[in-house]
């Protein structure tokens, strides 16, 4: 998978600022009907939001899961975590973002073989500079594609 | 809401099925966070990586079990949100949330409880999703 190297590599990020529609759009494709997320001017976002955010990065933007150096045919979303550190930041806030690989392990998979993991972290800050929230994506390269099997 | 003393260990809010997702869900979902991975939309490229149709991004049944759990104990309370990706989630599935405390606490002068989610294929009986979550309870 990746050199160490990466690990810990500061990959500097975006603004990405909380827009009203944006989030009751997601609320609403996440099949919520919480006034909280749809009507308050002042929503709150969703848990599951901030993932938004990596698709919203410049296209040039050096990115830390390219320097993983995996195959995306065998690039598997494991797991996914987010952390607030108080009450979700809410519509109007403009946050920026900073990643970077935390670790890369390896584990025996249940059905023999070894299974690699890769795991991201993105801090969220707001205007102040507080980091308000930060999300851990764990990825898991399979041993082969789908379309590489039998 | 329920209350901090409503909030023992084990407590739970009634189960709720959502769907059956359709392939229209799962689209909507690609357009409003912006992952566009064409296995989740294009028959064609689905089935030529080998897969029998389409199928969820799991982000689209990650977001649904939190608003699950936010209705429940407050979309300002939650903490921490974590989810682990299980059975693939297919055109036509649906999904039942649940949910139960797993631990109730005083930390740092807040009220909280853990949770454990689970949100299940009804046509399987396989988990799809399995999370947990911190909320404050205030």
């Amino acid at each position: 998978m990746a050199d160490d190297s990466v690990i810990g590599k500061r990959f500097p990020g975006y603004e990405f600022p909380i827009e009203r529609g944006k989030v009751r759009e997601f609320a609403r494709a996440t099949m919520s009907r919480n006034p909280d997320y749809l009507d308050d001017p002042a929503a709150v976002i969703p848990p599951t939001w901030l993932i938004a955010s990596g698709f919203w990065a410049p296209d040039d933007l050096e990115n830390p899961v390219a320097s993983l150096n995996i195959s995306l045919a065998r690039l598997l979303h494991g797991g996914q975590e987010f952390t607030f550190f108080g009450p979700p930041p809410r519509v109007g806030a403009k946050l920026t973002t900073e990643s970077w690989i935390d670790s890369v392990y390896e584990k025996e998979g249940k059905r023999g073989g070894t299974m690699r993991f890769a795991e991201m972290v993105t801090e969220y800050r707001d205007e102040n500079g507080a980091v308000v929230a930060e999300s851990r994506t764990t990825m898991i390269e399979t041993g082969k594609a789908p379309t590489e099997g039998s | 809401m329920p209350s901090w003393d409503e909030l023992n260990e084990g407590a739970a809010p009634e189960p709720r099925e959502y769907g059956p997702i359709t392939r229209t869900d799962m689209v909507k979902y690609q357009g409003a966070s912006g992952d566009f991975n064409p296995i989740h939309h294009d028959e064609e490229f689905a089935k030529s990586a080998g897969y029998p149709s389409v199928f969820s991004v799991g982000m689209l049944q990650a977001g649904i079990l939190a608003g699950f759990a936010t209705d429940w104990l407050g979309a300002a309370n939650v903490r921490r949100y974590s989810v682990q990706f299980r059975e693939q989630v297919w055109p036509g599935d649906r999904v039942v949330c649940s949910a139960a405390v797993t631990r109730r606490y005083e930390d740092a002068g807040e009220r909280k409880v853990d949770v454990e989610l689970l949100c299940t294929r009804v046509e399987s009986g396989g988990a799809a999703i399995k999370g947990e979550a911190t909320f404050v309870v205030v």
